[in-house]
């Protein structure tokens, strides 16, 4: 059972930024902002451990035939640091390996404080005031 | 019912010399050989004397090796009972730097296979030798030769000058896929550059084991260039490439485009599978040792039992007696291997069939 996990107010991570943060038993879990979206990734590499969040953002390059390149969603397609594997950032899927090379993606959005005060489980390192936004990762 | 015989994919029919083919280059060439004083035209692949070039019983005495009908039907064809047999001409065309010589020079090797071989041996099919200096001559050969069925594929060899897969010789491959041939892909060199990565070598050791890297390199040419992409029906057969070398270069090929695929994104698929769906392997060399359970590992690396087609590679000495199998290789994949992969392979060779 997933719990909620308050990890950054949404200030900290502004478009284009990411945050690695702590989200139950010490696992890392890192969290982007794309565009006003927020998407949430474990920060481990399913081929060798690498950090993905050390990992360059990229478009994706498709092609329908030789010479030509398909490119687009630009900062959605995460390289792993270590060996370059491409990962969606929407939903963890490797690009080579769709399937069975995942990295394992969290639901995270960004909920105002007032509702967050109803009584979550958090990681209170910061104080929740009600007036700011706060990400909040399902893990 | 009788099974159909066996298909030797690779057979070298071997021009007594230069003046053999004078009689088939048009009257310019003919001329132009004699007032230049051309000989001979060899090719340091297959020096006449090296071992590998003929097998000790397979030299006539004062003859060459691999230069009549007779010799080959009884040393391969009747020998080791083949119904169908593929010549594929080594005579080195691809040597002149001249285009126009070079493709005169195949055009005169082509008629000289058909005239000389396969007008008289109705087993026999053969290779059109591809004079690639000239991709436009290449294609014009291919239009030329094509409506003979016999020809059931194109050849090149494994190192060229440039690597096989670029754009300039996308014509060549659209015409082989057009009339169903095959791109067949030998071991040998045009010679325009060393034969190994590292410069040339002292001896011819160094130069025959080099020819693995060229089939590596031009593997790795036709699929990163996308040629599999773009030509989806095209086969490619490698001959006398060893087989051995194949799933480890195919593993590293595979591991590599994980992580730079981004820049090559018409290879939308691991390599290895585009191998084996389109890339088929002689069995002679096979270049394995001869424990059966090393072999037996091997093919499993395959990952396919469709990849492998029979060949002697008559007259090169890859084996003696009638060892065409390479040792090792399971019983229950030899027919596969004998026909339904040539079979599957060639589709010019599914027309009529093979006799049984």
């Amino acid at each position: 059972m997933a719990a909620r996990y308050v990890v950054a107010p949404a200030a900290e991570i502004p478009p284009g930024a990411r945050k690695v943060v702590e989200a139950g038993q010490g696992r890392r879990i890192v969290v982007f902002n794309l565009g006003g979206e927020f998407f949430a990734l474990l920060d481990r590499c399913p081929h060798q451990g690498g950090r993905l969040s050390e990992g360059k953002l990229c478009g994706l390059v498709e092609s329908d035939e030789p010479g030509v390149f398909r490119y687009g969603r630009k900062g959605e397609i995460l390289r792993c640091p270590w060996h370059q594997w491409e990962f969606d950032i929407r939903t963890g899927r490797s690009w080579h390996d769709p399937e069975r090379t995942r990295v394992r993606a969290f639901p995270a959005r960004v909920e105002r404080g007032a509702v967050l005060r109803e009584g979550i489980p958090a990681v209170e390192t910061f104080p929740v005031r009600v007036e700011d936004d706060y990400v909040v990762v399902e893990a | 019912m009788t099974r159909p015989r066996a298909i030797d994919c690779d057979l070298h029919p071997t021009p007594a010399g230069l003046a053999a083919l004078v009689p088939y280059l048009e009257p310019y060439w003919r001329d132009s050989v004699e007032e230049r004083g051309m000989e001979a035209l060899e090719s340091a692949s297959y020096p006449p004397n090296a071992p590998i070039t003929a097998r000790a019983d397979w030299r006539p005495r004062g003859g060459r090796a691999g230069a009549t009908l007779a010799q080959l039907q009884a040393e391969a064809l009747d020998r080791f009972g083949a119904g169908i047999g593929i010549l594929n001409c080594l005579f080195p065309v691809q040597l002149p730097f001249s285009e126009d010589m070079s493709a005169a020079f195949a055009r005169a090797l082509n008629d000289w296979v058909r005239a000389e071989w396969l007008d008289r041996d109705p087993r026999l099919r053969a290779s059109i030798v591809l004079p690639m200096a000239s991709p436009e001559h290449a294609v014009e050969e291919i239009e030329r030769l094509a409506p003979d069925r016999r020809f059931v594929q194109g050849m090149i060899l494994a190192m060229g000058e440039v690597p096989a897969g670029r754009r300039t010789f996308w014509p060549v491959y659209a015409a082989l896929e057009r009339h169903g041939l095959p791109l067949a892909i030998h071991a040998g060199s045009a010679y325009r550059h060393p034969v190994t990565s590292v410069g040339w070598p002292s001896w011819y050791l160094e130069d025959y084991a080099a020819h693995q890297q060229g089939f590596q390199s031009t593997l790795a040419s036709l699929v990163t260039e996308g040629v599999f992409a773009k030509f989806p029906g095209l086969k490619v057969v490698l001959l006398e490439s060893g087989v051995s070398w194949l799933p480890p270069f195919l593993w590293r090929l595979t591991k590599t485009w994980k992580g730079v695929r981004f820049e090559v994104p018409w290879v939308d698929r691991p390599p290895a599978e585009i191998v084996r769906d389109h890339v088929r392997l002689t069995v002679q060399p096979f270049d394995a040792p001869d424990d059966p359970d090393l072999v037996r590992r091997l093919l499993d690396h395959l990952r396919s039992d469709e990849l492998l087609l029979w060949a002697s590679d008559w007259p090169h000495w890859q084996f003696d007696g009638d060892a065409v199998a390479p040792p090792g290789l399971p019983a229950d994949l030899l027919p596969r291997i004998m026909v339904d992969n040539p079979l599957a392979t060639y589709a010019r060779l599914r027309e009529e069939g093979v006799p049984s």
